[in-house]
Formats: C-alpha cells, sequence, structure tokens
C-alpha cells in the first residue's frame, strides 16, 4: 500500500475571509463555528477527473458560438495553470462565464439595463494542454452595477472554475484587468487579503499576445495547491 | 514556490456554464450498488432558502472505489459510475442527488472511514468553498470513523442524513446559526 500524499494547506491570509462586512451577503452565509480540521484521507486526494468527454473545440472561442460575431473588444485570454512547486497542472477542465461587452449576463436573473448581445453567451471551456497551457478568446466583458452598497459597480472581470487532480486543488476565481479605476473599490476583489495575494487576480496585458489588427492580448496564470513533502522540480 | 490564487465568490450567475445534464443523477443504466436518494435544503442564518447555490459532491463507488489514478487497487471501477455530481439549487434551495450507497474507503490511521460523501457548497455570499461530509443513519461504522471523531458530539448529527423512506434521505446544509452544519478545513 503506497502512502498517501497530501496537498499543502493554504497560508493564513491567502483567501479571502468567509466575513465579510463590505461584501453584504457574507453577513448570514458564514459559518460562526471555526472549521475542523480533519486529516486528507483518500476521499479528499482523490477528485473528480471531469470534463474531458464535454469539451467541443469550440467552447474556448466565445466570438464564434453564435451566426454573428458579438460585439465589444475581442480578447485573447492564455495562461497556464501550474501548482506551487511550478508543476503543470495537465488534461485538466477550466470553465469561464462572463458578462458581455455592456455588462450584462445572459442569465434569466440578470435585472442589469444593459443590452443582451444575440451573438454572446458568456460561457466556455477548455483543457489545460500537457504543458498546462490554456487560451480562450472571447470579448471584453463591461462593468456592471450590482446592489451591495449605494453606487456599487463590478470591476470587469471573469469568472473562472477549475478542478486540478484532487478534490483539494478545486478552485472558483475570478480575474481583473489591468488598471480598471473600479478595483480598489469593489469589496470582492478586496476581501482577498494584501495587495500582493490581490495582484495575483489581475491578468496581465501582453503584446506579445495580442494579435495584429484582431484582439488584444492578456496573460493569466493560475497556482493550485501543491503536493506536501514533494520535491521541488528542478 | 508560486503562491496559490485566491478563492473568490462564484457569485449569482454561473448557471449559464456550471451546470450539466444530469448533474444531480450518477447513477447509470447498470450501476452497482443500492441507489439512494438524498434530498436537502440549503440555508443561510436567517433561516432563508438560498436558491442561487450550488454543491458539488464526490464518492467512491459501491466497493469503496473513487475513479480516480491515485487509488490503486484491484477493484476496476464502475463503468457507469463517474462519483462526481454538480447541483444547483432549485428556486426554494432544494437539491436532489441521485446515487449510490458508497462503500466503506481506507482511513489514514489504518481501517476503513465510514460510507460517506464529500460536498463542496458554492454560492454568492460564499467567498470560498464551504466543504462538508453526509454520513448514513443506519451505520455501525460511524462510531469509529476518523473524521466523525473529530467533531464534537452535539455537533455530529449535522453531518448525519436523516432516513425519510426506504433508501431516501434528507441532509439540509445550514450555512449559520442553529443547526449549523458542521464545515471542514481540508
Ligand atoms: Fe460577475
Amino acid at each position: 500500500m503506497t502512502p498517501l500524499v497530501g496537498y499543502r494547506r493554504p497560508a493564513p491570509g491567502v483567501h479571502p475571509p468567509r466575513d465579510y462586512g463590505a461584501y453584504r451577503a457574507t453577513q448570514w452565509r458564514h459559518p460562526k463555528e471555526p472549521l475542523v480540521i480533519i486529516p486528507q484521507t483518500l476521499s479528499e486526494i482523490t477528485g473528480p477527473i471531469y470534463g474531458h468527454d464535454k469539451v467541443r473545440s469550440t467552447d474556448a472561442d466565445l466570438t464564434s458560438q453564435h451566426p454573428g460575431a458579438p460585439l465589444g473588444e475581442r480578447i485573447v485570454v492564455e495562461g497556464r495553470v501550474l501548482d506551487e512547486d511550478g508543476r503543470p497542472v495537465r488534461d485538466s477542465l477550466i470553465e469561464l462565464w462572463q458578462a458581455n461587452a455592456a455588462g450584462r449576463y445572459a442569465h434569466k436573473n440578470d435585472t442589469h439595463g444593459a443590452p443582451l448581445d444575440p451573438n454572446f453567451t458568456g460561457a466556455g471551456r477548455t483543457m489545460t494542454d500537457s504543458e498546462g497551457f490554456y487560451r480562450f478568446v472571447t470579448i471584453k466583458p463591461g462593468a456592471y452595477p450590482w446592489p451591495n452598497h449605494h453606487n456599487a459597480w463590478r470591476p470587469a472581470h471573469i469568472h473562472f472554475s477549475l478542478f486540478g487532480p484532487s478534490f483539494l486543488t478545486r478552485l472558483i476565481t475570478q480575474m481583473y484587468f489591468p488598471g480598471d479605476p473600479l478595483l480598489p473599490l469593489d469589496p470582492i476583489f478586496n476581501s482577498v487579503p494584501g495587495e500582493r495575494a490581490q495582484r495575483r487576480l489581475i491578468a496581465a496585458f501582453d503584446l506579445g499576445l495580442t494579435q495584429p489588427g484582431r484582439a488584444l492580448g492578456f496573460r493569466f496564470d493560475f497556482v493550485l495547491r501543491g503536493r506536501d513533502g514533494t520535491p521541488m522540480e528542478p | 514556490m508560486a503562491e496559490v490564487t485566491p478563492f473568490q465568490t462564484v457569485g449569482p450567475f454561473f448557471g449559464i456554464a456550471l451546470p450539466f445534464e444530469p448533474g444531480d443523477t450518477l447513477t447509470g443504466p447498470h450501476v452497482m450498488g443500492s441507489r439512494i436518494i438524498i434530498e436537502g435544503q440549503v440555508r443561510d442564518g436567517e433561516g432563508q432558502p438560498l436558491p442561487d447555490a450550488f454543491i458539488e459532491t464526490w464518492q467512491a463507488n459501491a466497493v469503496g472505489r473513487y475513479r480516480h489514478p491515485e487509488h490503486q487497487g484491484k477493484l476496476l471501477p464502475d463503468p457507469d459510475f463517474t462519483g462526481f455530481g454538480r447541483l444547483p439549487t432549485d428556486d426554494k434551495g432544494w437539491f436532489t442527488l441521485v446515487s449510490i450507497r458508497p462503500g466503506r474507503v481506507r482511513s489514514p490511521s489504518g481501517g476503513f472511514q465510514a460510507p460517506h460523501i464529500l460536498v463542496s457548497v458554492l454560492a454568492r455570499g460564499l467567498l470560498t468553498r464551504l466543504v462538508t461530509r453526509i454520513y448514513f443513519p443506519d451505520e455501525a461504522t460511524n462510531a469509529s470513523d476518523p473524521v466523525l471523531q473529530l467533531v464534537s458530539p452535539e455537533r455530529r448529527p449535522t453531518l448525519i442524513a436523516q432516513p425519510i423512506a426506504a433508501d431516501r434521505y434528507r441532509f439540509d446544509i445550514v450555512l449559520q446559526g442553529p443547526g449549523e452544519t458542521v464545515f471542514f478545513d481540508v
């Protein structure tokens, strides 16, 4: 029987707190009791290997899912999924969803008065390749208002969902754009403790990824939890 | 060493991307094991249901085998069972999982864990996911389960599904307040 190798527990201050007053919806939705620390068993160390049979080749290009082109600035979002030791997370599902260029989601509960775009759904998925790389083509989402406080606006962002190799590597996050004046005002972005950790949620504009005459390029890497007690890669 | 990417809330609009069919039914036509249904409601600290949450479930098959390369052994995974569920709550906060009763899997300290299902809870207002486990009431091995042992006896009942009919259970998830579900740091 091979011994189980677990995953590192996140250092304090990496993830947002569960109770964060500035984001009002946390008030009644955070547990008051402390979390119970448990060992990582086979149940946690394994995890769903999901999505391989679900991804179609068009799913990574959100600008080509309808007969016409969506409105907005076309962008490329490209990067790698790595673990804490810099190892690529291979062949793993990434799902994304976002508002259209006007800041409206194609969701029945989105009541923002901005127009829907018949040529944009705002949902995509892809698998990382053998080196952990992924690439999406989409449009830059618009900022949108939300009812958290007076004159509250979410900065432009793209929602991402990743699995990685284990139940323990599951990650759901949001990617933001550099230089957005709404970032300092956004309680969800600012729930991440500390500037260093916040910076990891902002994509980098990358002229190398930018396609002449076609699309601006942004680079965004994800880092998932690494294995405990395993040697670093040289 | 690179630092992990921080979690962010899933927000209210994941429904355009994440749900899949049939995310709540884990049983293919030839699945082995005894079928179970677990239904439950997700509620907040005011007792209000969450119509905008989803849960993900992860479990072993009927013989205690995870469909994952790190679970090595002689028993082949059941081709009709992935062990993964994704269930958005309905407009009254309810989910209904159709699955099979999981077998027992090893405990890190030797021996076996009691049958259980891992659950992630995600919603607007949750800045990180919450993790809990579903155990079964009619299960003598609960008494020696290494994870249940770490939970105070008065809170353990929040982790045990309640029988409501043959092979049918109820498991509510209470995020806060009286009857608050035990959530784990994994
Ligand atoms: Fe959003």
